[in-house]
Formats: C-alpha cells, structure tokens, sequence
C-alpha cells in the first residue's frame, strides 16, 4: 500500500532495557515502526508487554539503549535533557489515563499551562486557552477546578491542555482507563475529530478494544514484536 | 506571577498541615525572639557602658574594699576628671525575692558621670542635700507603688541592720538602654553609719566610678591610677566600665552561651519540622512534578515551586512569630524586671528571626527539591492513580 502522508514518527531498531537490581530486563528489542502524519495509531498489548515504553520514547521521556526515534525529522535520541524539554514542550501533547491535572488550578489554568514556556503575552494565551477549550466543548467550564468536573470533563481539559500548544503529535496512554463507557465514547470521538478537523496525530495506548476501533492503525506489541493488524 | 500564584495554592492546598508548621515556625521564631533578647538583656550592661568611664576596684576581688582615701590620689592623675565612691549594698527590700540593685554613691560626682540618669532639678537638690535620702528608677517606683517623700527600709545583708531611706527623687533613663530600676543613696550615709557600728568597715568603698577627659587614653590613664597602688596593701585593678561590666558577664557566660546554644537548636528543630513537611508534600505532588517535565517545565521551575512554597510557610511563620515577640516580650519584661532591667527587642534580633526563616525554608526544600528535580518523568508519572 502506498503512503503518500509523510513520515512523523521513524523507529529503527529500537531496544530498550531496564535494571532491576543485578538484573537485566529486556522490554524492546529491535523494534521497528514508521507513522505517517495525520493518523490515529492505536497501540495494544498485554501488561508488561512494552507498549507504554514505546510510547514514553516516542514522546522523549525515556531514553532508548540503542535504535533510531525519530519525530518530525529530529533525531530525539541525540538529544540532551535540556533540549529534550524543549522539544516536548513544543512538539508532544500528553493525554494520561488519569487526566493528571493540577487539582489547585482551574481548567483555564490547566490549559494555560504548557503556554507558559512559550513567548506568547498574556492576551494571546488566554486566546489560545479560550480556543482550546471550545475545542473540546467546556468553554463554559472554565473556571471550574477539576474537583469541580466529571472524569470525562476533566479528560476534555486534558485534551484541550495537550493540543493547546499545536504539537506535532498527540500520545496518550490509556485515555479512556478510567471512564465510563459513554465519556469513553465522547473522548475517542473528540480525539478522532482531532485528527480528522485539525490534523493531529495520535498514538495512543489501550487495553480497549473498543477504543482501538477508532484508530486508522492498529499495532500489536507482544513479546517485542510489532504486528499490524 | 502565574508560577506565584501556583507556590500560594500550592502552599495551602493541605490547610491543617500548612497551619500547623507555621504554628511550629511562629513559637520557633517567637522563642528564638525571646531567648536572643534575654542574652541581649544579659549585655545590657556593656552595652550601656561609656567610654569615658573608668572603674577602679580592689586588685584580689571586688569583695575586698578600697580605702576612700585612695580618691584624693586618683583625682590628681593627669587625665581623670571626676571620681565618686561606690558600694554594692545588697539590701533587702521586704523580701528576698524584691530584688534590685542598691547601691551608696557620692551624689554630685556620681550623677555628672551619669547623664543618662535624668533627675528633675528639684530632685536633684532634694537628693543631694539630705544624707538620709536616696533616689530610685521610674520602672523601680511603679513598681513597688512608692511615693516621693516615702521611707523605704532596706535590710543590709553586707552591712547589717534595718536601713531607712527617704525617697527624694525619680529619675528617668536618658534612652531605652539605661537602667531603671536602680536605688541610689548617699555613700556617706552607709559610712557615718558603719563609723558607728562597725568601725573597721568604716572610711572603705567598693569601688571607685572614674570619669576621664579622654576616652582614648583609658589604657594609659588606668595604668597610671594602678601604679599609684602598687605594692600597697590594697592593690588596684583599674578598667573601662565596658571591660568591667564584661568581667560581671563571664561569671555567667555558661548561662549565656546554654541559652544561645538553646535558640540555636530551636531553630534546628523547626527545621527539621519543615524540612518534614516539604518532603511530604513533595512526595504527594511528584506525579505533578513529572507532569511538568513532561510539558517541558525544567528543574529551575521545579526548585522555583518548592523552595518559593518552604519560604512562603516559614515567612507566614517569621512574620507572626516576630508580631507575637513584642507583647510576649512585654509581659516578660515585667515579670522579670527584677532580673532583667532593660529587656528590649533590638532590630539586630527582628534580622535574626527573618535569616533564620530564610535559612529554615531554604534548608527544608533542599533535599525534597534534589528528589523531585531527579526523578525520571516515566517514573514519577507511574506514581499517580
């Protein structure tokens, strides 16, 4: 099949291990993956299988031992820690599992976040936050603190925080974990319209099947090995 | 301002615990207060002491006694302006426990070398011309409820028997270092009396209070008074009243140096309380930390957040602790106006209380800062849920 999208996300034999005590456990070994820009990559596997490690080196917060991570044509692997959180900070939007938002900020706040490191004046960040937020419906949540909101509401403000910044690629790990089946929906359907209305691309990490289904790719990782389905 | 917006919440997000360790911070910083201005009150003394003032005393000890005829010597040597005669008389007001310094002076030569002792003109004369009659301080007159005119009996301990007084005058202190609570009488009162009763004690002084012409001959001066005395039978040790009110000090210094030792290990306990608090909180907060990082937030930020919510906590703390210092200091002041005459807060303290809240805040957010700073993103991000 012939891809005429070009190449976001290039990993050529990518191994990572990890040290527990004397011990030496391989968790990716020779991994090799290619994702073209604008699709919505569904990534599964059993616990234990690798698959959040994956996604961990595609964003840049884990180091490979060796193999080749390259997003939007830059080299991450080559990179210091400090350039590292520069390059995130432009180019990663992270959706977690468990929202992880700042309990003490309201939503605005939370979307404002990643925005602090950029060079925009006030009035601008408030504009993008504003956008930001309509995005993903909750203008009228605003100043809600995230106490204040259900899983799924407190999901969207995670999402409007992650693409706040217009990075190159969405990741998230597990997104719909910890919600019901219909904010579920409503998340994967928003994600969806992101990649379909904006561009976005998203990989995103799942046990859910059912989540899967709304991805254009889905990749298997089993035992280090990547199977598309 | 967003990042200070962020330390404010930040440090109130768990209220009982944030109140309690500024709790701990203001009685830490309040008794670090107290104790710097009970040694502060220790050096009262010296710290009141002119340079222009010598003190001659007996060479063995200030128990033995001078004769008064050493006085006409000492005011011919070159340099010394005025003398008065001086005895520490230890009497007894009542009771053991209304203690306060009385002491028999000359009263014309003792006052001029005393300034900031203010005496009303009227008083002045009223003192001075009757032998009988004695002044005291105003702190010392409140207290006791006396009344100009009042006979006030003191029970010798040194110099036996009841002695009668009338109080001729109040006098005031000049500034806020000057003592208060003083009983001044006629020296040659407690003589006459002692020519009668004890004539062997008779025509002998504790100590003479020397004023000299210039402060920066003090050295040369005293030397020259001691050298009158050499080989006598009473032999002199002249020094400046600094150097003597110090040598009082070192009788005591253990006293000081435990109390100093004390506030200073205050301090270390507040630290370790805080240093406690923070290491809690950051542990709570390391998913967010690792959530920051990840947006790419560096360690300067992460050091920014948690020292600026240490600082927050233990200036709250510093702020109230230097407020309660004053009133609490009030109340010690007269409780203990007996020991300590002048108890005032110095400003060198106000500045201690405020680096020892930099120094605490500073010392807590450093080992939780270096954990949170260190830790990998994956890791820290896996703590939450």
């Amino acid at each position: 099949m012939e891809n005429v999208k070009p190449l976001i996300v290039e990993i050529k034999n990518l191994s990572k291990s990890y040290r527990r005590g004397s011990q030496i456990i391989p968790v990716l070994e020779d991994i090799n993956i290619e994702i073209p820009e604008g699709e919505f990559l569904a990534l599964m596997g059993p616990s234990g299988s690798g698959k959040s490690t994956l996604l961990n080196l595609i964003a840049g917060i884990d180091k490979a031992d060796s193999g080749l991570v390259k997003v939007g044509g830059i080299d991450i692997a080559a990179l210091s820690e400090a350039e590292l959180a520069g390059w995130r900070a432009g180019n990663v939007g992270f959706i977690f599992q468990f929202y992880n938002l700042i309990p003490v900020l309201t939503a605005f706040e939370n979307v404002e976040l990643p925005l602090l490191l950029t060079g925009l004046s006030k009035k601008e960040r408030h504009e993008h936050v504003e956008m930001a937020l309509r995005v993903v419906n909750l203008s009228d949540r605003m100043e809600h603190y995230p106490a204040q909101l259900s899983g799924g509401q407190q999901q969207r403000v995670a999402i409007a925080r992650a693409i706040v910044t217009d990075p190159t690629i969405l990741v998230a790990d597990e997104p719909t974990g910890d919600l019901d089946r219909v904010s579920a929906k409503e998340i994967l359907e928003l994600m969806e319209r992101l990649v379909r209305e904006l561009g976005k691309t998203i990989i995103m990490v799942t046990h859910d099947a059912r989540a899967a289904e709304k991805a254009h790719i889905i990749v298997h990782l089993e035992k280090g090995v990547l199977s598309f389905e | 301002m967003f990042i200070l917006k962020l330390i404010l919440k930040n440090a109130f997000r768990h209220k009982l615990r944030t109140s309690l360790t500024i709790l701990g911070m203001t009685i830490a910083i309040l008794a670090f207060g107290l104790l710097r201005t009970v040694v502060d009150a220790w050096y009262a003394g010296v710290a009141a002491s002119s340079a222009s003032r010598l003190v001659t005393r007996n060479a063995i000890s200030l128990v033995f006694s001078l004769p008064i005829s050493y006085k006409e010597k000492i005011q011919q040597v070159e340099g010394v302006k005025v003398v008065s005669a001086g005895s520490w008389f230890g009497g007894i007001y009542i009771d053991e426990k209304n203690f306060f310094a009385n002491f028999a002076v000359e009263p014309k030569p003792y006052l001029e070398l005393y300034p900031e002792i203010i005496l009303s003109p009227e008083h002045f004369q009223a003192f001075v011309r009757d032998r009988k009659s004695a002044i005291a301080g105003r702190k010392l007159i409140d207290k006791y409820g006396w009344k100009i005119g009042d006979i006030i009996t003191l029970k010798g301990t040194i110099f036996p028997g009841n002695w009668d007084f009338v109080l001729r005058g109040l006098y005031k202190g000049r500034d806020k270092g000057t003592d208060e609570t003083m009983f001044l009488f006629h020296w040659d009162y407690l003589n006459e009396t002692m020519k009668k009763t004890v004539p062997r004690r008779a025509d002998q002084t504790g100590f003479f209070m020397i004023g000299i012409k210039y402060p920066e001959l003090a050295s040369e001066i005293s030397v020259a008074i001691d050298k009158l005395f050499k080989n006598s039978l009473a032999e002199t040790l002249t020094e400046t009243e600094k150097a003597f009110q110090l040598g009082f000090i070192s009788m005591t210094e253990a006293i000081v140096v435990a109390i100093q030792l004390v506030s200073f290990v205050i301090i270390i306990i507040i630290m370790a309380v805080v240093a406690n608090t923070m290491s809690m909180t950051t542990r709570e907060r390391i998913g967010e930390y690792a959530l920051l990082k990840s947006m790419g937030f560096g360690g300067r930020h992460i050091t920014c957040l948690i020292f600026g919510e240490s600082l927050i906590i233990t200036s709250i703390g510093c702020v109230f602790g230097i407020i309660a210092t004053f009133p609490v200091a009030d109340i010690f002041s007269t409780a203990l106006s007996t020991y300590f005459p002048i108890f005032n807060i110095a400003p060198a303290t106000i500045y201690m209380d405020i680096a020892a809240s930099i120094v605490v805040g500073t010392v807590a957010a450093l080992f939780p800062t270096y954990r949170s700073v260190r830790i990998r993103i994956a890791d820290g991000l896996r703590r939450i849920g």
